[in-house]
């Protein structure tokens, strides 16, 4: 026979089925977990938490001075997986290249967080929100408008992630 | 004014007035046990259980009943519409009417009739129609196969159940619930007759169709056994009448076992309701913590353990309480 574990005794023995040893034994694990402290978070009071690298919802960062980072080179729109990026681009008056339209379908998104590895100038990131649900689809259909809001809104926590992970890049 | 003291219309009022308060502790009890049972399987799962409707979730059944009023009750157009719908009114009227005979304090039951424990034997046999007549009246597979199992499961262990109560009659002398608890006062019957205790207790899962027996409706492989056609109100109706009849096979084991209303200690300034909801709530726990621990048991196993395990061992008891009642002459009603 295998390992046994447990006391010594010959589990088939009758008199120890009698005494229905086996489940008493098995009702007195459950009775103590019916008294350990319950694992369960209160999630939308209780948060768990999250990694400096946690792909939540995107965003588009801008310098200290208020100057919108993206560069519109296209690697994300390039790298995307989903093809969930969309961008248009042309020079702006002082003759700096930037997006006229930068969009990303929620929808499509697989939150792989490719877009931005590959963003040279840390302008598009997956910032640690993931409470975004909406009713409609629409909603998830995010423009440049959406994204630079969610910048300035997560700007401090993203810094802070992107600081905590810098060591190990 | 003569009307109101007509003796007839005087007597059907005061009975209807007691079933009344029979039933609605009893209907409160199923709304909570419903609860109970969450909250419990949550802590023995390290979970919490409802806690979003009301302080603690304590409003849950509340939310749930109107759930179930809102929705549509769908029948399958191979259905039986009939039998269908009378299924689930069978299983919840008759787990209503087994109340009647439970004596909540000395004397007290809606009717203290003589033969209260073959009428609730009687009751408890007819709950297999119900569950039957849904499980042919769906006219789907699952539903049939769920009712057949759960037939012969309730058939099965209303055998040995027979047998318990058989020698519990025989140290109380009397068929009627009143006379059985008062039969108790010096000993409650769980003590003398542990090994037909324990086998009540398994028996009474099995049924009720609770975990770890019940096959009938065991989703792993059956979705829902006899009442996966049912929806909203025809379902709730099952739901109540499984609870309703839990709770009463737990007050059947208090009576018959746990000395029903007595006090324990000499406490009897409490009075017996108290002691009788106490210890059902007991049962009530035991069948949740049963649940939570075991596994569901294999069809075959249970019919070996119905049929060739608890049946010869009730028997067996029965003779032999039998037998030390008559060597000692302490046959209850024999000794003059």
């Amino acid at each position: 026979m295998s390992e046994q574990r447990g006391p010594d005794v010959n589990r088939w023995n009758p008199a120890w089925r009698l005494i229905m040893a086996e489940l008493l034994g098995g009702m007195w694990i459950t009775l103590r977990y019916f008294f350990k402290a319950k694992a369960t978070i209160n999630y939308p009071y209780e948060k768990g938490p999250l990694g400096p690298r946690f792909k939540g919802e995107h965003a588009l960062r801008r310098y200290p001075n208020g100057e919108e980072r993206c560069i519109a080179c296209k690697l994300c729109e390039a790298i995307c997986p989903a093809y969930a990026i969309t961008i248009e681009a042309e020079p702006r008056e002082d003759g700096s290249r930037r997006t006229t339209r930068y969009d990303i379908d929620m929808t499509k998104c697989i939150y792989c967080g490719l877009c931005e590895e590959a963003c040279p100038v840390d302008a598009i990131v997956e910032g640690p929100n993931f409470e975004f649900a909406a009713e409609t689809r629409e909603e998830l259909m995010y423009n440049k408008e959406k994204l630079l809001a969610n910048g300035d809104r997560w700007e401090s926590e993203i810094a802070a992630r992107l600081e905590l992970d810098a060591p190990y890049r | 004014m003569d009307f109101i003291y007509n003796p007839v219309l005087d007597h059907v009022l005061l009975v209807v007035a007691e079933t009344v308060a029979v039933l609605v502790p009893v209907l409160l009890l199923m709304a909570y046990a419903t609860y109970w049972e969450r909250k419990a399987l949550g802590a023995f799962q390290l979970r919490k259980g409802p806690n979003r409707v009301g302080p603690f979730g304590v409003l849950q059944p509340f939310a749930d009943a109107i759930k179930l009023l809102m929705k549509e009750t769908i029948i399958p157009s191979g259905a039986n519409r009939v039998l269908f719908l009378m299924a689930p009114a069978i299983t919840f009227v008759l787990a209503c009417m087994a109340w009647a005979v439970i004596p909540t304090f000395d004397g007290g039951a809606v009717a203290d009739i003589n033969v209260g424990i073959l009428y609730l034997f009687a009751i408890s046999s007819l709950g297999v129609y119900g569950v039957v007549i849904a499980g042919w009246a769906s006219n789907s597979r699952y539903a049939f196969l769920g009712a057949m199992r759960s037939a012969a499961q309730m058939v099965s262990y209303e055998v040995s159940i027979g047998f318990v109560l058989v020698s519990v009659l025989l140290c109380a002398g009397s068929l009627n619930l009143n006379e059985i608890v008062r039969a108790q006062s010096h000993v409650w019957f769980f003590i003398p007759l542990f090994p037909m205790f324990v086998v009540f207790l398994v028996s009474m899962l099995a049924e009720t169709n609770r975990a770890p027996f019940d096959l009938p409706e065991g989703e792993s492989e059956l979705v829902a056994g006899f009442f996966v056609e049912y929806s909203a109100m025809a379902f709730a109706l099952f739901y109540l009448g499984e609870y309703t009849n839990m709770i009463m096979m737990s007050a059947l084991a208090s009576i018959l076992f746990l000395g029903g209303w007595q006090a324990p200690f000499g406490l009897t300034f409490i009075p017996g309701v108290f002691w009788l909801l106490l210890k059902i709530c007991i049962f009530m726990f035991f069948y949740f913590w049963v649940r939570a621990t075991f596994p569901r048991y294999r069809y075959d196993q249970l019919m070996r353990l119905g049929w060739k395990v608890f049946l010869p061992l009730s028997l067996l008891y029965l003779v032999l309480t039998a037998g030390f009642l008559e060597a000692f002459g302490l046959v209850p009603g024999a000794a003059t």
